[in-house]
């Protein structure tokens, strides 16, 4: 037995080597936070929404989600000639996008934060650094060679990404901001935590009703089996 | 009004054996009456099987199986149809908990010997429903065509392909294609929705009735119907309605409680119910980094890459499943419960669930070469379990006494002021006293025996026209 625990522990410890990779951050957000949730929505309506769409949500469920009028609705989010029954399309043709962005072609983000996580996205978001050897001038270290610019720069500013050598391989070690930015780097993480904020939201909008649901299902459930076990003591309590 | 009812109801029972079923399958159904927390799984099954039709119905009603929209009407159910939400989560989430129930069912049987004679076709009625499950989680799996659903079908079903002669014809003809594309989700539809659910209902009918044939089994091993009162009524036995609907119900409310946690707090279950990678839709080009099935497929995938030859590992992933269904003849023991086995059936035992639980761990890992030679170790554990089965159960010897009959400890009186219990029972229990028997092993137990004085003194004071009658 003692031979076999030790046989686990050494597969556990030689299958936790074989995962690599960056570090991820976690954006502290809370889909309950409407206003977030609003400033997140504008920031997609103007800097992803060119390029990438969200097909999948409707600009009234948003309205009706986040409490928005159906004014403010198309004043902040709707880009272009739309309704508010419509849906988050982009303008941008698919074959010509394909053409721009080295033949991929941006994909639609309605369940981006479902299929990446809203770690990775955020962690994403902020990781672009100068390289010249890219088309776009820019890398990413979560997301090594994207064919995405970061059209985030004139919030963020530029940043270096900072290399050290240790055992022959090049290993990231940090950035090095240059403050050419509309925004601190305080304010730009709070920018793309909101926009993170949205994409989850947009990944699931049902999220708020089934949290909100949740609570009065399980309190009706721990009466139910409360009534169901004395019930079944009372039928129970001759035999042994 | 009752009345009326009641001549209603004599005439339906009069053209239909409705009273007749009810009776033989649940009033007169007699289980045995020490059933402990693993009997719960059976009627468990049964409950998710309703919630996946009911809920299955209702999602064909909005789904389209046509590789061009599949995704997006996955999507719609999900924002646009009122409710849709909560019917697809509780479909996906029902499928993991079909699982879950359904091994920890199986492992019921391994416990307390409910495979051996002579309930050897109810065990293989059940392997036949498990075959049926998991022909339709795979093919239902397919259906939200996203990146996981078509790449794991694509991998599993290119298995066929490794059977020489005619396996890449199999395969094409599954398919319908050289690749899974818009016929294969069509077939899988069709398949899914009413052919599996068909076979599976009725493999469950004959589950079903060929245990109430034989009679349940139980943790202590007890054949109950050895032991029947002058009623015919087996005197360890109860009515399964209503002490074991009751006892159900509770069952369904605490599962139901953790079914409803998962559903509404964490439907993807960390990837392992819902994987990130199913929310891109299927594309053909580009293929996922780690190709994993679900994970209640991931034992049989680690056995199948453990093996180093693709014809190999498909014939062991084969094996893996198939051999379940000997398991009857492999054990060579006729001692039943787990209670009463000897020590190497125990640590066989033991071996053989971490084995399965390793091997599902390790089937959701990339297959790195450590990975591939922990497989091999567990796969050969997993396999030995059985295939040595005759060896060790051979001359087996029981720890400690088996017992013929069910402890019946409660206080006499109590037991007859039961009042659900066959009249005849009630007779017997009231003419007889709890006598204590010790077996060679040390071990007390309390049978009820005939009480001659007690039934002589009865009799006395019926005939005796001044005779006072007992207080009860």
């Amino acid at each position: 037995m003692k031979k076999l625990i030790g046989l686990m522990m050494l597969l556990a410890a030689s299958l936790a080597f074989a995962s690599s990779g960056v570090e991820l951050d976690s954006p502290n957000i809370d889909l309950e936070d409407t206003a977030s949730l609003k400033r997140g929505g504008e920031l997609f309506a103007t800097y992803c929404q060119g390029c990438h769409s969200a097909k999948h949500m409707r600009y009234s469920r948003i309205a009706s989600d986040l409490g928005l009028s159906e004014e403010v609705v198309k004043k902040d989010l709707i880009v272009g000639p739309k309704t508010i029954h419509d849906s988050m399309t982009t303008a941008m043709d698919s074959k010509e996008s394909a053409a721009w962005f080295l033949g991929i072609r941006p994909p639609d983000l309605s369940l981006i934060a479902r299929s990446r996580g809203t770690d990775w996205l955020y962690s994403y978001l902020r990781s672009f650094y100068i390289d010249p050897s890219r088309p776009f001038g820019v890398n990413n270290t979560v997301y090594p060679d994207v064919a995405m610019p970061n059209v985030l720069w004139e919030l963020q500013g530029h940043q270096k990404a900072v290399f050290r050598t240790e055992g022959g391989s090049k290993v990231f070690a940090g950035f090095e901001h240059e403050g050419s930015g509309r925004m601190t780097p305080g304010q730009f993480d709070r920018a793309m935590a909101d926009l993170v904020n949205f994409l989850d939201y947009v990944g699931e909008p049902s999220k708020l009703q089934r949290i909100a649901l949740g609570k009065y299902v399980i309190l009706f459930l721990l009466l139910f089996v409360f009534v169901a076990y004395l019930l079944k003591k009372e039928y129970w309590k001759d035999i042994h | 009004m009752s009345k009326k009812v009641s001549r209603v109801s004599e005439w339906i029972f009069w053209r239909l054996p409705v009273d007749k079923v009810w009776k033989e399958h649940l009033s007169e159904y007699f289980a045995p009456k020490n059933f402990n927390f693993w009997y719960y799984f059976g009627s468990l099954a049964l409950l998710i099987l309703v919630i996946q039709l009911v809920t299955g119905v209702v999602l064909t009603m909005f789904y389209k199986p046509d590789a061009a929209l599949a995704f997006d009407s996955v999507e719609y159910i999900m924002r646009d149809v009122n409710w849709g939400w909560l019917i697809r989560y509780m479909h996906s989430t029902g499928a993991s908990a079909f699982f879950i129930v359904v091994y920890l069912h199986m492992f019921r049987g391994l416990l307390y010997g409910s495979f051996k004679k002579p309930r050897e076709l109810v065990w293989i009625f059940g392997m036949l429903i498990y075959l049926c499950l998991m022909a339709e989680s795979f093919m239902g799996y397919l259906l939200p065509w996203g990146q996981m659903s078509y790449w794991a079908a694509q991998v599993i079903i290119s298995l066929f392909g490794a059977i020489p002669y005619f396996g890449e014809d199999l395969a094409q003809w599954i398919r319908g294609d050289y690749v899974i594309s818009d016929a294969t989700l069509n077939r899988f539809f069709a398949f899914h929705v009413i052919a599996v659910p068909l076979a599976l209902i009725a493999l469950i009918y004959l589950h079903v009735v060929a245990l109430h044939k034989v009679g349940s089994n139980n943790p202590e091993g007890v054949e109950i119907k050895d032991n029947k009162d002058s009623d015919g009524v087996p005197v360890d036995g109860i009515p399964f309605h209503p002490y074991y609907t009751v006892k159900d119900i509770l069952g369904v409310g605490v599962f139901l409680l953790v079914f409803s946690v998962i559903l509404f707090y964490m439907p993807e279950m960390g990837g392992f119910f819902l994987e990130r990678e199913n929310f891109i839709p299927a594309d053909t080009m580009t293929t996922p980094e780690h190709i994993v099935p679900v994970w209640y497929f991931t034992p049989f995938y680690a056995i199948l890459r453990a093996v180093p030859y693709k014809v190999g590992g498909v014939l062991a992933l084969g094996c893996a499943v198939l051999i379940l269904f000997l398991l009857p003849w492999l054990d060579r023991s006729n001692i039943k419960s787990i209670r009463y086995r000897s020590k190497a059936f125990k640590y066989a035992l033991s071996l053989f669930v971490i084995s399965f639980i390793v091997l599902g761990y390790l089937g959701t890992q990339p297959a790195t070469p450590v990975a591939v030679i922990f497989a091999r170790i567990f796969t050969v554990i997993y396999f030995g379990f059985f295939l040595l089965m005759p060896f060790y159960t051979r001359n087996e010897k029981a720890t400690g006494e088996i017992p013929e009959h069910l402890t019946c400890d409660p206080p006499l009186d109590e037991v007859i002021r039961e009042k659900h219990w066959p009249d005849a029972k009630r007779k017997f229990l009231e003419y007889s006293v709890m006598k204590e028997v010790k077996t060679e092993s040390g071990k007390v137990y309390k049978i009820p025996v005939l009480n001659f004085d007690a039934l002589l003194t009865r009799v006395k004071e019926r005939f005796s026209s001044t005779g006072n009658k007992s207080q009860k």
